[in-house]
């Protein structure tokens, strides 16, 4: 069984803002971590591993070279092997650009049953790129993933959530399947592993090791969406603000609440 | 289209370091006095227009260009389950109508199941032009790859311009199946809508998991796709309908797939947060679960709903259908009451439509202040006591009269 999990460098905090006099963009880009839903992925890929006698998980992630950090966690964790793709050009990429590229990556690696991904990012939070990848390697997939009741070489019976209902449905390898978070307990990266794994030198893909070589459909380039401005939201609310001690806040608090007949 | 050029003559050490601070997302790279740009780049451009002169310069790459005249129609997909419509759809039939007046082109849905008349005929109610039925026994419970071969199939028969789908679940999972095979643009969860005179979809959605929006567009690939989430617009108000319904051949359409649906496994209908008309929403200002109690006074007092944000789910301390944001739900209740949330976009995103939005808050520039009606600073642990003791006071008063 060959499984591949998709994982991303994510910002470790949602505190973006834009400067309202200069209009810059200031994020501490220092801070980052593995997305959430990229921890549920590996770690249904563990519990996948522990039940065949031979399974190889391969963590795969697209990014700068800093990037190579959350792979390091994943092999950490747990995993098998790890491949960094990189490349200027891949920069700007949106869905579908960011999709292709990365199932270029899944197509040079070539050997797999099933890819596991998070359910979505935190910092993009579109849920798209899985299904994408899917598509673009012409394989089925099935998302939001909550239980895995059975799997062998041939397919997997999955439990998914949707909003008001669960569905389960057959599915033939090779797949994609995106996990929810709850799906399991992911573990954490652990010290024998980090000792084990010192000599693990993390491969680089670049543009040039994979089978479409066309620049034009990668990055910005091979982005259909484009990002035409940046704003901060907008607030045109009429707010009245109290400022008070606590005893006057509550009772302000209590009159807005008799003023607008809610209570 | 282009790329990010560093004029490299003129940088010197101190160019670079202003240059690596500047860059939201630490694409610069600085060695042997070397300036690189890295794979981190979103060629945002900052650099070029508020980093040093002459530094870094846009280089604009030419692209064939379509014909944009020769595609028209805005299609809404009608998501439906055991025949009944989400009703996201009708909020976006109402959205679609209003910026097919713009540039003066037709409104088509599509709806795909195995009994789906009344949904059809539903949709002409709202003033669809033209409804495009695909009604087949295969087609009973979604199927991704059987319902992506009719999007293809729907694509090479009418030269759409733009595709709207419901940002449900099923819609997040097939919008990028339809906009891989089609190679086109995709946008996520838009909070609002536009379109130019060409024909271009604005589409305006948070960016950058921050608080920060972002106009995005398609210019040269179509159709244009997108997803918004249920309760985002207002559903229209129903037409006398003028609109056909064209039930559309299905015999081109392969039956194999690789996913066989075994079961649905339906919830017991619960009050959704969405249908909330009070919600009392918590935030990461409760160090403890069992701090909520402190809620739990005003919450029976006005019959609320408790909501929370990501981090509380994160937590576990709720379930996920609680949470109120763009990866959560989008509420419009009456009235929502905000107890220490530090809103995020994508919270705001999710409530700032609420008729009445009062807050409260130990920070003075808390982003939800910005939107609430009523912001009221101070620390909830203090705050809620005393707010508890005043509820107490009023249902005292009540069951004397």
């Amino acid at each position: 069984m060959k499984i591949i999990t998709c994982i991303k460098q994510v910002p470790a905090s949602s505190q973006v803002e834009v400067d309202p006099k200069t209009g810059v963009l200031i994020r501490d880009g220092n801070n980052v971590k593995m997305n959430p839903y990229d921890l549920y992925a590996l770690e249904s890929a563990f519990i996948i591993k522990e039940r065949f006698k031979q399974c190889n998980v391969h963590a795969i992630t697209m990014g700068p070279l800093s990037a190579k950090t959350v792979l390091e966690e994943a092999l950490f964790m747990g995993a098998d092997d790890a491949t960094l793709l990189s490349d200027r050009a891949f920069a700007g990429a949106d869905v579908l650009a960011t999709s292709y590229t990365l199932s270029q990556l899944i197509d040079y690696i070539k050997d797999y049953d099933v890819i596991i991904a998070g359910k979505q990012t935190t910092d993009g939070d579109t849920a798209q790129v899985g299904p994408e990848i899917a598509e673009f390697l012409n394989i089925p997939h099935v998302p939001y993933v909550k239980e895995i009741i059975e799997i062998n070489e041939e397919y997997l019976i999955l439990k998914s959530g949707y909003d008001h209902y669960d569905e389960i449905v057959k599915v033939k390898t090779p797949c994609l399947i995106t996990v929810d978070k709850g799906v399991n307990v992911p573990r954490l990266p652990s010290y024998k592993r980090r000792v084990s794994m010192q000599e693990y030198k993390i491969p680089m893909v670049t543009l040039k090791d994979l089978n479409d070589q066309d620049k034009t459909h990668y990055g910005l380039n091979g982005s259909p969406t484009q990002v035409e401005e940046i704003f901060p939201p907008s607030s045109d609310v009429n707010s009245i603000t109290i400022e008070q001690n606590p005893t006057k806040a509550a009772q302000a608090f209590m009159d807005v609440l008799k003023d607008r007949k809610v209570l | 289209m282009g790329y990010i050029k560093v004029n490299q003559s003129k940088v010197d050490d101190a160019i670079a370091k202003t240059l690596k601070k500047l860059c939201p997302f630490n694409a610069f790279e600085y060695e042997d006095k070397y300036l690189s740009i890295n794979a981190a780049c979103k060629v945002c451009k900052i650099c070029v227009n508020k980093g040093p002169q002459g530094i870094c310069e846009y280089v604009e790459e030419q692209q064939v260009s379509i014909d944009k005249s020769q595609y028209k129609g805005i299609t809404v997909y009608i998501e439906q389950l055991d025949n009944e419509a989400h009703p996201v759809a009708y909020e976006l039939i109402g959205k679609a109508k209003e910026l097919a007046k713009k540039t003066k082109e037709p409104v088509y849905a599509v709806v795909i199941g195995n009994d789906i008349k009344k949904i059809a005929e539903e949709a002409l109610t709202y003033g669809v032009d033209k409804v495009f039925a695909y009604q087949d026994e295969q087609f009973k419970t979604f199927n991704v790859e059987h319902y992506t071969n009719v999007l293809e199939h729907f694509f090479k028969t009418v030269q759409n311009n733009i595709f709207l789908l419901g940002g449900t679940p099923q819609g997040r999972s097939f919008a990028p199946r339809i906009a891989a095979r089609l190679k086109t643009g995709l946008t996520a969860d838009c909070t609002m809508l536009d379109i130019k005179e060409n024909g271009d979809l604005l589409q305006i959605r948070p960016a950058f998991g921050g608080n920060i929006m972002a106009k995005i567009n398609t210019p040269n690939h179509r159709p244009q796709l997108a997803t918004i989430r249920y309760k985002m617009f207002n559903k229209p108000e129903k037409v006398t309908p003028h609109g056909t319904i064209s039930y559309e051949p299905t015999h081109p359409f392969k039956k194999a797939s690789n996913i066989e649906h075994i079961e649905t496994i339906k919830e017991p209908p619960s009050l959704d947060i969405s249908d909330a008309e009070v919600i009392i929403a918590v935030g990461r200002a409760f160090k403890k679960k069992e701090d909520l109690t402190l809620i739990e006074p005003l919450r029976k007092k006005l019959n609320a709903m408790v909501a929370c944000t990501r981090p509380l789910i994160e937590n576990g301390w709720f379930d996920a259908k609680r949470q109120i944001g763009l990866s959560g739900r989008t509420v419009k209740p009456k009235l929502i009451i905000n107890l220490g949330v530090s809103g995020a976009v994508q919270y705001i995103e999710g409530m700032k439509d609420s008729e009445l939005i009062i807050s409260i808050n130990e920070d003075k520039d808390n982003k939800l202040f910005n939107i609430s009606h009523y912001s009221i600073v101070g620390d909830i642990y203090e705050l809620l006591p005393k707010i508890n003791d005043l509820v107490e006071a009023v249902q005292k008063e009540n069951s004397h009269v």
